[in-house]
């Protein structure tokens, strides 16, 4: 009786039981160390996105390392990798040991991600606008070979300027695929220039359901990323802060892609016990 | 080849249930059988070619087998950094077939011209290309490719030649041998190429994929000392394969490309006047190769 049990429960494999504020704060510690090492990365874009990422790999996909589950992820904004791939490392996707090569000559972990260099990484990604037309061709492809699952990706703002997103953001509507899942990680990026305003306000008159949610609080992201919608796709407008837990790099451009030296490192460390 | 093109789709819809069609919003009368036949494998996705093979790359993670349908300047060079990212960079597989070639659409204007394509495409590695000469080439070797997991571009265009060879994926076709030149003729140029050298002592390889270039056939059925390379796009859009087919001879022969000038064409009219103006009829590559031999 309690195999059958077992049998028709998601799997709980290496879930980890953990006080999300001191734990986010050690994935960004690892954070800083692996662009450290590498003397490369986007520190503040993986800061954005972490408490997302780790949300949707502890608690929403049904993926496990190395086998194919249901769902599908797309991190479009590439640039954010270090986030993706220390959130892999924890939860047994990568050994944590190959996190200190990144950016190194024969590495598997680029800048961006690279899916010809291991499965778990579902599309290469770096050029922005790419990730959500890939992510409707897979929801589309799962329809069309009636697959369950869903399909999550995580835009930024800024990429928002991209015609492609609101292409696809057409198409996504008009074939009413309710199994796609659109984060979008607004931490206001797209403001130096192109600023979107009120893209959950967009994104329903493109035809998807649409919310407006705390990007950094777990709760709300599992709540919302688990919602099931009866013939949209869900905009998911999630509040961030660039640079997340470190004051001089919160909303601080200069930081986009510059690795810390010796001293700002100490601090940084400090700031993040 | 428009109405090949339909047809081999049809027949494949129905074998092969990975094949997924997604049209720019042309073509679509043509595939009005298969829009009632697979309602959820074809589809007219609308004006929008960035996203169209972003989404064909998508679909190809999946697991199935895409076939992209517009016309060439808007697969090709406005979606050629998808083509690039989504598809060669990734190591998928997918279709795109194109109309229109260099200027069927003669009096539409540069906007939906596209000489450029082949060159163009032979910067993404990996990406197959291949170039029909008649409807039955087209159906064999779309049917020898469309599922081999690269990334292929079929170039239609509205010439086609009188006779259909058994043409291979890959491989050139040694049309006849002769000692005085080699000609190239690349897909639909061969009813030209060879009514132009039918009384002429010269080789005539033809080629209908032109990536993967098929080197050893140029290598070892090369004749004369110079080549003639016919082709319907950008003169010289092959120099680079042929140079490099030849590399390992101890004198280069001179080489010389018949082929669509780099100008932009601002005359209208038939695509047989834009031949006329820019010296692509029959008469006029005889001209330039019995000048040259």
């Amino acid at each position: 009786m309690a195999g059958k049990e077992q049998k028709f429960t998601l799997p709980k494999w290496n879930r980890i039981v953990y006080n999300a504020d001191y734990f986010m704060k050690h994935l960004k510690r690892k954070i800083l160390e692996m662009a450290v090492k590498a003397g490369e990365g986007h520190i503040p874009s993986a800061f954005s996105v972490l408490d997302i990422l780790w949300v949707l790999y502890d608690r929403v996909l049904d993926t496990r390392p190395h086998t194919k589950g249901n769902d599908h992820f797309i991190l479009s904004k590439g640039h954010s990798s270090m986030g993706l791939y220390i959130v892999l490392a924890e939860k047994g996707f990568i050994q944590k040991d190959i996190l200190e090569t990144l950016g190194k000559f024969e590495s598997i972990l680029g800048g961006h991600p690279d899916r010809t260099k291991m499965s778990d990484i579902e599309a290469s990604t770096g050029s922005l606008g790419h990730g959500l037309p890939m992510a409707v061709g897979l929801a589309l492809g799962m329809r069309i070979k009636k697959e369950i699952g869903r399909v999550y990706t995580i835009i930024g703002d800024g990429e928002c300027n991209e015609g492609t997103i609101w292409e696809s953001a057409l198409l996504a509507s008009h074939h009413r695929l309710n199994n796609l899942y659109c984060i979008v990680d607004y931490n206001h990026s797209g403001d130096r220039a192109l600023s979107l305003g009120d893209l959950r306000a967009k994104f329903e008159s493109f035809g998807w359901d649409s919310v407006s949610i705390d990007g950094h609080n777990h709760d709300e992201i599992y709540k919302i990323l688990t919602k099931k919608s009866d013939v949209k796709p869900m905009a998911i407008i999630a509040n961030t802060v660039k640079g997340k837990g470190l004051k001089v790099m919160e909303n601080n451009h200069e930081w986009h892609h510059k690795t810390p030296k010796y001293e700002e490192l100490m601090a940084f460390m400090e700031e993040l016990k | 080849m428009r109405k090949q093109f339909v047809k081999t789709i049809e027949e494949i819809l129905s074998k092969d249930n990975r094949l997924v069609v997604l049209l720019g919003d042309i073509g679509i009368f043509g595939f009005n059988n298969s829009f009632k036949n697979y309602p959820s494998r074809v589809y007219n996705i609308g004006i929008l070619e960035q996203s169209t093979i972003g989404v064909a790359a998508g679909l190809s993670m999946n697991g199935l087998v895409p076939v992209v349908h517009t016309i060439a300047p808007f697969i090709v060079e406005r979606g050629f950094e998808q083509i690039k990212d989504d598809f060669g960079y990734q190591k998928l597989g997918g279709n795109f077939v194109s109309v229109g070639a260099s200027y069927d659409y003669a009096a539409l204007g540069c906007t939906h011209h596209c000489p450029a394509d082949v060159g163009v495409l032979k910067n993404i590695p990996g990406v197959e290309i291949i170039v029909p000469g008649t409807a039955s080439e087209f159906d064999r070797l779309f049917k020898s490719s469309y599922a081999d997991g690269k990334p292929t571009y079929f170039r239609l265009s509205e010439k086609s030649n009188t006779q259909s060879y058994d043409v291979e994926f890959g491989k050139a076709f040694i049309i006849k041998k002769g000692s005085k030149a080699t000609v190239i003729a690349v897909g639909p140029m061969l009813d030209m190429v060879k009514e132009a050298c039918k009384d002429l002592d010269v080789t005539i390889l033809y080629y209908t994929t032109l990536a993967p270039f098929d080197e050893g056939t140029l290598a070892n059925a090369i004749s004369g000392k110079t080549i003639f390379v016919c082709e319907p796009f950008y003169e010289g859009t092959l120099s680079f394969d042929v140079s490099k087919a030849l590399s390992k001879m101890s004198i280069m022969p001179r080489m010389v490309y018949i082929g669509v000038p780099r100008e932009f064409i601002h005359y209208y009219g038939k695509s047989e006047d834009i031949d006329k103006h820019l010296k692509l009829r029959t008469e006029d590559i005889r001209e330039r190769i019995v000048n040259n031999i």
